[in-house]
């Protein structure tokens, strides 16, 4: 059991088998998630009833709320990333907490934007600075806190750690945003979704948003993935797994000419 | 057929949305707008990689 254990762990800490396995998964990522996000729009879209009180605009909540969510899951995988880098000196670990940052920056302006835009015709303001709003505009500026560390610090090992100590502080923001609309007055609306409670929604407007939120999911991993891969080949440049990869690459694209 | 479960009962309130139609379909832009960077931009950055390592490599041994 141990042993399996350890074997993992290094496996996991091995670029090329990261880079190899993920390129077998990511296909199947983006098939599923496309496939989700398709129906889950189309649906959410064109047949889900409007809402009864906020008309058809409620129909932004299938872009917003998984947003919203992966949002705030892609911060804690990026503290996580950072106590497994920080306690088990894992450098690939520091690596998918530098690649998740960007993707979590924009993922959190997808819902300040569409809360915004949502929030126009609903409360008839774009903004007020209540807790829920304030919070996740906090997050991110977390993110672009540790972007910019990665841009201003020269030094990899400072960078890593100092993003990685910056991701484990702000996750405090995390259980902020999630109890704030119970903890404070506040405009935004209580949680769609609980996993103690059953949905308050009707099915037909619940099921479109969970595939939806299934569906960013999925994409999450395809972007993860991707972008670590990147960050491997060039680190790796020097070694012979890469360079034999990126010879029977440019020999395919020979043939293919 | 699926097409009578459609909550819309014409292309045009589709895209006007009850009167709501620019909210909706300018929040689902900018959602379309960000998820299509973040399926392009790693497929640019990974073609740049492979020209710089190449380019390395020719410089080193040519």
């Amino acid at each position: 059991m141990w042993a399996a254990l350890t074997r993992l762990y290094h496996k996991l800490g091995s670029p090329k088998w990261f880079y190899e396995i993920t390129s077998r998964w990511s296909p199947w990522f983006l098939i599923i998630g496309s496939l989700l996000m398709a129906v889950g729009v189309v649906w959410g879209l064109a047949f889900a009833p409007a809402d009864y009180l906020q008309g058809n605009s409620f129909r932004i909540i299938y872009i917003h709320v998984p947003s919203a969510l992966l949002s705030q899951s892609a911060y804690i995988m990026m503290a996580v990333a950072g106590v497994v880098g920080l306690v088990w000196k894992m450098k690939l670990s520091f690596v998918v907490g530098k690649v998740i940052a960007p993707i979590g920056a924009g993922l959190a302006i997808m819902a300040l934007v569409t809360g915004a835009v949502w929030g126009k015709p609903t409360w008839g303001t774009w903004w007020v600075w209540d807790a829920r709003l304030t919070s996740m505009l906090i997050l991110l500026f977390l993110y672009m806190g540790i972007i910019a560390i990665y841009n201003a610090v020269e030094n990899e090992e400072m960078a890593n750690k100092a993003a990685a100590v910056l991701a484990i502080v702000g996750s405090i923001n995390i259980p902020i945003i999630k109890y704030s609309v119970e903890w404070w007055n506040t405009l935004h609306q209580p949680a769609t979704i609980t996993l103690t409670k059953k949905p308050t929604m009707a099915p037909e407007m619940f099921i479109p948003l969970m595939l939806t939120i299934i569906g960013f999911y999925c994409w999450f991993a395809v972007w993860v993935f991707a972008r670590t891969r990147n960050e491997i080949l060039w680190r790796e440049r020097r070694t012979n797994w890469v360079k034999k990869l990126l010879a029977s690459s440019a020999q395919g694209k020979n043939n293919a000419h | 057929m699926l097409t009578e479960y459609l909550f819309f009962d014409s292309l045009s309130s589709f895209f006007a949305m009850g009167g709501h139609g620019l909210y909706v379909w300018l929040s689902y832009g900018c959602a379309a707008l960000i998820l299509g960077v973040n399926f392009i931009s790693p497929i640019l950055t990974r073609k740049k990689i492979i020209k710089d390592i190449e380019r390395q490599m020719r410089r080193e041994n040519p």
